[in-house]
């Protein structure tokens, strides 16, 4: 029996210490009447080699296009050490560390997580992990409306340069508890938040601003005006960055006169494969003032009986099996596999690795982008400064380019057309470290010709399989 | 142990690891910058393997120990699923990649939506909620949806038992609810006279675990489920314990409207020192307009996604893309391998295990919570009695647990036991581990009697004694701060 390892011998015995006769006996206080039958649906058992044979040309199927996407989610290299270590078993099949002394492994990692999640960001104090980056921000929404106490309303001013995915899951996980959403006009020459967007809400009563640096566009706001001018109206900072991003950019603990309360964002880029989205992790830290109004889970340092340091969850009557229906949050599990791989990630990287992958990154898009931008009819749409990403307008439309460069096994980037109208035929591009010079030459050889066929006429190419 | 911060040395580098030169940045202003570099550790690639596997070796896990952590279900993680979910195309696929190049993974997570749908007995399934938390709340949001989409706008209250995880209460707070709790009865069951007296025009529905986390089959069910329907209610199922009925009974045919499951516990994808886990959503008929998205549709022989614009009445993503999707497709491998018939057997040998180790324990002499009733994969053993009269508690048994290697179990919780451990020994352990487990129990139940101090001052045998949890809230130590001078 698949992963059951009892033999007849003991289940005779085990039934006989229980004294019924079989197993079925066992359920005999389910009614009978509400018992199913076959799961015909379900499809007969198959062995790890058989499941391997269909897994492996599942994959195969899908094949690895060359990616040009970001748009929240980046193709870093992954070290071979981070994941060999994160799926040792130890890491690997343990829980949530409820016996701390049977747990120091974990406990100590995520101590070691914060630490650095704390030092990437310049804030207090960070908690081990949330979802994802969209989840993340939407419990640094609920919290900065449970920790702004000169506040009465609860409008958060949100930027439409902000990932358009954050904001529907903003207002998804918030709009039950009464969280206003108010969205705020990005420059169409510069695709920043300029301070005139803020304008009309100088002396209102609002609960948080959040910040994102950079932004969906790969533009960078100007934090420190914002988050200042965040400070001078009573408002709460939320900050929502790119960790890779920070190695370089100045951190968010630093924006402004003060910093920002809050900081959170997507840790994807520390570590985690792509994996069509998910398994990722949020991460959120914040100003030691607020951090009993943090969700998730903490851990602390402390002494054992014996005065040893040790570490252990902390801050726990802020949580779900503690306080019930008056938690911070509901959250329980959250992404520990994926922050000890990012604990790992930063470890073996250090501040010197990390800033050399994100400048990199900056110099291979700054190089890709120069060159589309060559091709007749594609310009960049912004003019401010941007990270690692930025926005082409293309003189055909978005899809149908799409389409044909996915024809060549080439993912040319993020269409902007449905979230972003106001802006046309706009593509979202970025190249990482990992795209090599002949990947990007081919990228735009293919987008070259592509051009010069259509001529802005609707796309004729079909790629196989569409 | 000291931390990687400590083993830093200024210059040391894992050099292999990262670009070779650092380009310079071109096009940001210096008001941009950071100033001063991120201070991260600075160690060899060496250094770094050696510490974290090192810290690996302080963790009890499936892996080395048995860890009978009630409601958790800790079976065994086939080595399998994890190395097909990570096939570099399936690691290498973006979120945001065309369909043309997603059919293979596309086709896993519908048949997994089919399965599930299934095994559940629900009419439909999204896959996208991230954990169990973040299941409950899509299937709460959708229970309001629900409502509000009659501009029954009156129901404000979700009932939940009172032996029910805190996450349930949790959840239906974030969706705005009232909560009404109801209490347990004498054998276990749900008080339905309590239920009756609460029951009414404010109603939104009810949250239930069956088998509840008491470690019985509530065996009013059919009776709850005919009272909060007529009541204009609905049935919210929490999929927590769904290991002990899987191929049995389906929360489906019990009445259930909407479930959540855990893929970490029941579909056996690892914990991960504290996730990711994955937490589907199935629902009945009138709760399809409302399920989260993304989904996985098929027409004719290809795969789409359902989003935004297919389903307008959609509680929306809960997630920025579609999920857990590794975690999802570690739970397709393994529901594969598993089979039609392998899905009845997980109910049938996790329930075997825990009414034979009750038996057993009874035999010994320890109190069952509910001596009376069958258990279901998992049961509750109370040492009130050894706390009352040798002065020992569950804690002290739970920790003296550890140094005879095994992870305790759920201490504490339900909270409407006292002195209360909730065992589950899953279906992948054998006799002699439940034995040995047993052996164990008993030994320290002599210690108790005879040297009470060597089970108080417990644990003897792992990296540290005793954590002091109080001081660790009061004297908040939450990060490494780097000496001054360095």
């Amino acid at each position: 029996m698949p992963f059951i390892p009892h033999t007849e011998s003991e289940i005779k015995e085990m039934l006989d210490a229980i004294g019924v006769d079989g197993i079925e006996d066992l359920f005999d206080e389910i009614p009978k009447h509400l018992r199913c039958g076959d799961l015909q649906v379900v499809p007969p058992a198959l062995t790890e080699m058989d499941i391997a044979r269909l897994m492996a040309a599942r994959a195969r199927q899908d094949g690895q296009p060359c990616c040009f996407i970001g748009a929240g989610a980046y193709d870093h290299h992954i070290p071979a050490a981070v994941w060999q270590i994160a799926t040792r078993g130890e890491f690997y099949s343990a829980y949530t560390p409820y016996q701390a002394e049977a747990s120091q492994g974990t406990l100590q990692l995520l101590y070691e997580f914060q630490s650095m999640m704390t030092a990437l960001t310049a804030m207090d104090v960070s908690n081990a992990s949330l979802y994802d980056g969209g989840s993340a921000l939407a419990e640094a929404v609920l919290m900065a409306v449970r920790a702004n106490r000169k506040s009465k309303s609860n409008r958060i001013l949100v930027p439409r340069s902000l990932h358009p995915a954050y904001r529907r899951v903003v207002r998804n996980i918030t709009h039950n508890q009464g969280v206003e959403l108010v969205e705020l006009p990005f420059d169409p020459q510069g695709g920043h938040t300029d301070l005139g967007a803020l304008e009309p809400y100088s002396g209102q009563d609002i609960a948080a601003l959040v910040i994102p640096q950079p932004n969906f566009f790969g533009v960078l706001e100007e934090a420190s005006e914002l988050c200042n001018w965040a400070r001078d109206n009573g408002a709460l900072s939320i900050a929502v960055v790119n960790p890779v991003a920070m190695s370089v950019l100045a951190p968010p603990g630093e924006w402004g006169e003060q910093g920002v309360d809050i900081c959170c964002g997507e840790g994807q880029p520390l570590g985690a494969p792509l994996s069509s989205g998910g398994p990722y992790f949020g991460f959120l830290c914040c100003r030691k003032s607020l951090v009993r109004q943090m969700p998730g889970r903490i851990i602390g340092r402390t002494l054992d009986s014996e005065g040893s340091l040790g570490f252990t969850l902390t801050l726990q009557a802020r949580e779900q099996h503690i306080r019930r229906s008056k938690a911070t949050s509901n959250i329980c599990t959250n992404q520990g596999l994926m922050v000890t791989a990012a604990t790992i990630f930063l470890a073996l990287l250090g501040s010197e690795g990390l800033s050399r992958v994100a400048a990199a990154c900056h110099r291979n898009t700054d190089q890709l982008t120069g060159l589309l931008c060559r091709l007749p009819g594609v310009s960049p749409v912004f003019g401010r400064p941007f990270f690692h990403e930025r926005v082409l307008t293309l003189p055909i439309n978005v899809k149908d380019a799409l389409r044909a460069l996915a024809a060549h096994n080439i993912l040319g980037g993020f269409d902007l057309s449905s979230d972003y109208p106001e802006l046309g035929n706009a593509l979202l591009v970025c190249a990482t470290e990992k795209r090599t010079p002949e990947e990007m030459n081919a990228y735009v050889e293919k987008l070259e010709r592509i051009i010069s066929l259509q001529g802005g006429a609707p796309c004729q190419l079909k790629p196989e399989g569409w | 142990m000291s931390l990687i911060f400590e083993q830093t040395m200024p210059g040391r580098r894992a050099i292999a690891q990262a670009p070779l030169v650092r380009e310079q940045l071109s096009g940001i202003p210096d008001a941009l910058l950071r100033r001063r570099p991120a201070k991260l550790p600075e160690v060899s690639e060496m250094q770094a393997v050696r510490h974290y596997t090192r810290l690996s070796r302080k963790n009890f896990s499936i892996d080395t120990e048995f860890y009978p952590l009630g409601s958790c279900t800790m079976k065994y993680n086939p080595r399998g699923c994890n190395s097909l979910a990570m096939l570099p195309e399936f690691i290498a696929r973006h979120p945001e990649a065309p369909i043309s190049h997603s059919q293979g993974f596309m086709a896993c997570m519908y048949e997994l939506q089919e399965i599930l749908r299934e095994v559940t007995g629900m009419r439909a399934v999204s896959l996208s909620p991230a954990a169990g938390a973040q299941g409950e709340f899509a299937g709460v949001a959708m229970i309001r949806a629900y409502h509000d989409s009659r501009n029954d706008t009156g129901r404000n209250e979700i009932l939940v038992p009172d032996a029910a995880h805190g996450t349930n209460p949790a959840s239906a707070v974030m969706c705005g609810y009232r909560i009404r709790e109801i209490p347990t009865g004498a054998e276990g069951d749900v008080d339905v006279e309590a239920m009756k007296a609460v029951l009414g025009p404010h109603t939104a529905g009810i949250m239930l675990t069956n088998p509840s986390t008491v470690g019985v089959f509530d065996r009013g069910i059919e009776v709850i489920a005919e009272l909060v329907h007529d009541a204009g209610g609905l049935l919210y199922y929490d999929g927590a314990n769904l290991n002990a009925i899987l191929g049995k009974v389906r929360p489906g045919d019990m009445g259930f409207d909407v479930i959540h499951m855990n893929l970490h516990k029941t579909f056996s994808t690892p914990h991960g020192g504290g996730g990711p886990g994955a937490g589907p959503v199935g629902v009945s008929e009138r709760l399809i307009p409302f399920l989260p998205i993304p989904m996985v549709a098929k027409n004719g022989d290809e795969y789409h996604w359902l989003s935004e614009a297919d389903c307008p009445h959609s509680i929306g993503r809960l997630t920025a893309f579609a999920g857990n999707a590794g975690v999802l497709l570690r739970a397709y491998v393994y529901a594969r391998m598993l089979g039609r018939e392998g899905m009845r057997r997980v109910a049938e040998y996790s329930t075997l295990n825990a009414n034979y180790m009750l038996k057993r324990m009874m035999e010994s002499g320890f109190d069952a919570a509910f001596p009376n009733r069958r258990a279901t994969h998992e049961f509750i053993i109370t040492l009130r009695h050894q706390a009352k009269t040798l002065g020992v508690n569950t804690m002290d048994f739970a920790k003296r647990l550890l140094d005879y290697g095994f992870h305790a179990p759920t201490t504490y919780f339900p909270l409407l036991v006292p002195e209360c451990l909730l065992i589950e020994p899953t279906e992948t352990e054998d006799k002699a581990t439940l034995d040995a487990f047993i052996g164990a129990m008993n030994q320290i139940q002599s210690e108790a009697e005879n040297d009470p101090e060597v089970v108080k001052r417990a644990p003897h045998k792992l990296p540290v004694k005793r954590l002091d949890d109080v001081r660790a809230a009061r004297d908040l130590d939450l990060a490494w701060v780097w000496p001054a001078d360095s």
